[in-house]
């Protein structure tokens, strides 16, 4: 028996040798593990079962993949997941700035640097969006409106990025915000639809619907420039025709949340190398451009160093503000 | 009626080969992954949802939505059989279901279920099909105080007309509290009573916590009290099938009230499991049976099943017009309607008629489906019954260790099963209610948010409680029902009635 899967093992080796390129080191033996820190239907999730489809319908690796769904405790079960699985290259996570902005603010038991980054693969735009029926139509209008304190901002979570962007839009345009947690983004927009908030900050592909429902309409994008042009979503506008914050006074430049994509810690460079190739593979498809293009958002592609600094500077943003709200664990 | 116009076309786009073929694949891949533990509803849909990638959005959502009536009838049949409630919204249905099919009669409970299902699901698909558009508006008023108004009211229901001790329900629904505030907080975003156990930061899964309250909870009873109801003589009958379901319009007022409280909970967006206990604890207290309720009785399986489904099918309106996923499975349905280039909200409706209605008609017809092939499958599923324990107990605890494990991977998960089972087992022993434990750790977390969410947005008043008039309402139902024990209990002094001597013997049999 056992001479025979050894038996077995060599072949598919030499096989695997014979057809991969010389300088790939490393090739998967076994299943892999695709880890969304969120719950079936999130965006996080969404992102991971595309990858799944394109990898699966281009063959691009021999072997099966599966997506587990680990997004307890905001995603943190899907990293401590992660970095309990240290040393193996079959399990890959997938995510968003959560793994380096979450270990800021509350007790979770991992950080960013016990996984290996492999990539930010798209970046998800913020908006500030206000109930259909509202009377400003600009964001200065939407500022001197809040200045009388009362204004209540949704978001997802807690002192996470959409509050840490509400907490921004406080200092840079003096007013004070009330902010209110939902579980998700979709929940906040159905409130503010509602008539329950007076704004919220939902990337694009969680207000679409309702934009186009007319139910609530975004009043600037937090971007340097406008979004690329697509089709229209109302009968008059699209996403190209939203302005940018900056250029009506509400001075934040930019401000997006990347989708991340890790391996546990403790790989081999070449197992991480293998992922960063598998994914700028997977970018390449025609099925990538449609999936960025439904769900709206940026293609980018960032890695190594590039992806390091990102991490950084972002880092660096967020405790700033964690650390004016008394936010950082001690 | 431009309503019924728009059904008619919907009808010739449902009502074809492709697509009844779709429906009896998915239902019958529903019914399997609705029976087999640990593989639910919404885990059953996101493996499927890669399949439809390439299809029209149309055969996709027939092809899922069949998944979905399959495992929510198939969900019954863990529950009544074994005890071991497959979905959060099938639980009070173990309370009777479970006693009679223990008592010989799985045949009659499980068509029982099934029949009473089938009537809340087509209620609430008539509903959808008349209100489409007025209720729309109504799940819109539906503010944080709103929502902690309704989840109240369900705590309140229990409370008073749970029927054990109050004091007693009130003790499970504080542990059920503490069970759902495991985790990371919403409001805070701070990790609580984790205790040390990094993993705990996902928070208890209700699988993990059901099958050990319910499934290992009952085996120890059931090991203690010799096994000796187990061994049961039930001979496959298939005229029972249809005399039980011919039974049904007797209970025709349990059905209807279950109905009305399944379609206003699915539409004002308290959501099956909700609906599914209101419906049970008001039924006890209304039904002329109702001091049996809990020992087999059968409007104990007619209120929980009949209001379930109803709620289940009207709660995907709100996914559809606003994209609030009522469930799991709803919100994993949105994720592929994303997928597919549609994008939920009121313009669905306008944009998408044909995939719309076509839904929708598809409903209707899935849903008999569904109930045709779950009844000709009732036999099957009852020999299961005449296994001897000896074999039966052995398979309960690899259902629950296994199913338990699925739920992510996590041998964590199997040792926190087991615990709940020692809890379960103790429930039992002390009579204490579980129901209310369990309503607790399903949606006690979703009321401290909305509560807390509340208290933002009054700046730390009560008065928003009483803000308006749809909120007013629910909370004075509420603050009654839980006064309701304590009024009664004064009147019973007042007039120096001598208790009930049937007080011990109701104790005894609540679940």
């Amino acid at each position: 028996m056992r001479g025979t899967s050894l038996f077995l093992l060599s072949v598919s080796a030499a096989l695997l040798a014979g057809s991969a390129p010389a300088f790939a080191a490393w090739q998967p033996q076994k299943p892999i593990e695709f880890v969304a820190t969120a719950g079936p239907g999130g965006g996080t999730d969404n992102l991971a079962r595309a990858v799944q489809n394109i990898i699966t319908k281009y063959k691009l690796t021999e072997q099966p993949i599966v997506v587990v769904n680990k997004g307890g405790g905001s995603g943190a079960e899907g990293y401590v997941y992660g970095k309990a699985s240290a040393g193996d290259p079959y399990k890959v996570i997938f995510g968003t700035s959560n793994a380096w902005q979450q270990p800021l603010v509350s007790k979770v038991a991992f950080n960013y640097t016990d996984l290996t980054p492999i990539a930010a693969m798209a970046q998800d735009e913020f908006l500030l969006w206000v109930k259909q029926d509202a009377p400003y139509k600009t964001a200065g209008d939407y500022l001197k409106a809040a200045a009388s304190g009362e204004f209540k901002m949704g978001g997802a979570q807690s002192k996470d990025t959409d509050e840490v962007l509400t907490r921004m839009i406080e200092k840079t345009g003096h007013v004070k915000l009330t902010y209110i947690p939902f579980k998700s983004g979709a929940e906040a927009a159905v409130q503010l639809a509602g008539g329950h908030l007076d704004s919220h900050v939902n990337n694009p592909s969680e207000s679409l619907g309702q934009w186009r429902g007319a139910t609530q309409r975004p009043l600037c994008v937090f971007s340097p420039k406008r979004l690329p042009a697509g089709p229209k979503i109302t009968a008059t506008e699209g996403w190209s025709d939203v302005p940018t914050c900056a250029e009506q006074g509400l001075d934040i430049k930019q401000y997006e949340q990347p989708r991340t994509v890790w391996l546990p810690g403790k790989v081999t460079p070449e197992q991480a190398a293998y992922y960063v190739d598998l994914m700028k593979k997977v970018q390449a498809t025609p099925e990538w451009k449609d999936y960025i293009e439904k769900t709206s958002q940026v293609d980018t592609f960032l890695t190594g160093a590039e992806f390091d600094k990102f991490i950084k500077e972002d880092l660096e943003h967020v405790k700033l503000v964690a650390s004016e709200q008394g936010w950082l664990i001690k | 009626m431009d309503n019924l116009a728009e059904l008619f076309h919907g009808f010739t786009i449902a009502v074809t080969v492709p697509h009844l073929a779709l429906m009896a694949v998915g239902v019958l891949l529903g019914i399997l992954v609705g029976v087999l533990p640990g593989l639910g509803a919404p885990n059953g849909v996101s493996l499927l949802l890669p399949l439809t990638f390439g299809m029209q959005p149309v055969s996709a959502i027939i092809l899922l939505s069949s998944m979905y009536w399959g495992a929510l009838f198939g969900g019954s049949v863990t529950s009544i059989l074994f005890n071991i409630p497959g979905e959060p919204s099938s639980v009070a249905t173990t309370f009777d279901g479970y006693p009679m099919a223990r008592d010989g009669r799985p045949t009659t409970a499980l068509a029982t279920a099934f029949g009473s299902a089938a009537f809340g699901a087509l209620v609430g698909v008539i509903l959808i099909t008349f209100l489409a558009s007025w209720v729309a508006q109504v799940a819109l008023a539906f503010g944080p105080p709103e929502y902690f108004a309704v989840y109240f009211l369900a705590f309140a229901s229990f409370v008073g007309m749970g029927g054990a001790a109050p004091m007693k329900t009130v003790v499970a629904l504080a542990i059920g509290f503490a069970v759902a505030a495991i985790g990371i907080d919403t409001v805070s975003g701070s990790v609580r009573l984790t205790m040390g156990i990094d993993e705990l930061v996902k928070g208890v899964n209700f699988v993990v916590a059901v099958m050990g309250l319910f499934g290992i909870g009952e085996l120890l009873v059931a090991v203690e009290e010799e096994f000796h109801a187990r061994a049961v003589s039930s001979r496959i009958d298939w005229r029972e099938v249809f005399r039980a379901v011919g039974r049904l319009p007797r209970h025709s007022v349990a059905l209807l009230r279950s109905a009305a409280i399944g379609c206003w909970m699915g539409i004002t967006p308290g959501g099956p499991t909700a609906a599914s206990f209101m419906s049970y604890g008001i039924a006890r207290r209304f039904s002329r049976r109702g001091r049996y309720f809990g020992t087999g009785e059968v409007e104990g399986i007619i209120s929980p099943e009949t209001a379930d489904h109803a709620a289940g099918t009207s709660a995907l309106l709100p996914m559809l017009s606003l994209g609030i996923p009522g469930s799991a499975t709803a919100a994993v349905m949105m994720g592929g309607l994303m997928i597919w280039g549609l994008n939920p909200g009121p313009m669905l409706f306008v944009d998408q008629k044909d995939f719309v209605w076509g839904l929708i008609a598809s409903m209707y017809v899935g849903n008999i489906v569904a109930v045709v092939l779950v009844l000709l499958t009732v036999p099957v599923f009852a020999a299961l019954m005449r296994i001897p324990f000896v074999v039966i107990a052995p398979l309960i605890v690899i259902i629950c260790v296994v199913g338990a494990y699925s739920v992510s991977n996590s041998y964590l998960d199997v040792v926190m099963m087991l615990g709940f089972g020692v809890v379960g087992y103790l429930f039992k022993k002390l009579f204490y209610p579980l129901a209310p434990l369990v309503l607790a750790i399903v949606i006690g977390d979703k009321a401290e948010d909305a509560f807390r969410q509340s208290m933002l947005m009054s700046k730390g008043s009560l008065g928003i409680f009483f803000a308006n008039k749809l909120v007013t309402c629910l909370v004075v139902a509420g603050i009654a029902l839980l006064l309701l024990p304590l009024a009664l209990q004064l009147f019973a002094r007042i007039f120096r009635k001598p208790n009930s001597p049937h007080t011990t013997n109701q104790e005894k049999v609540i679940i």
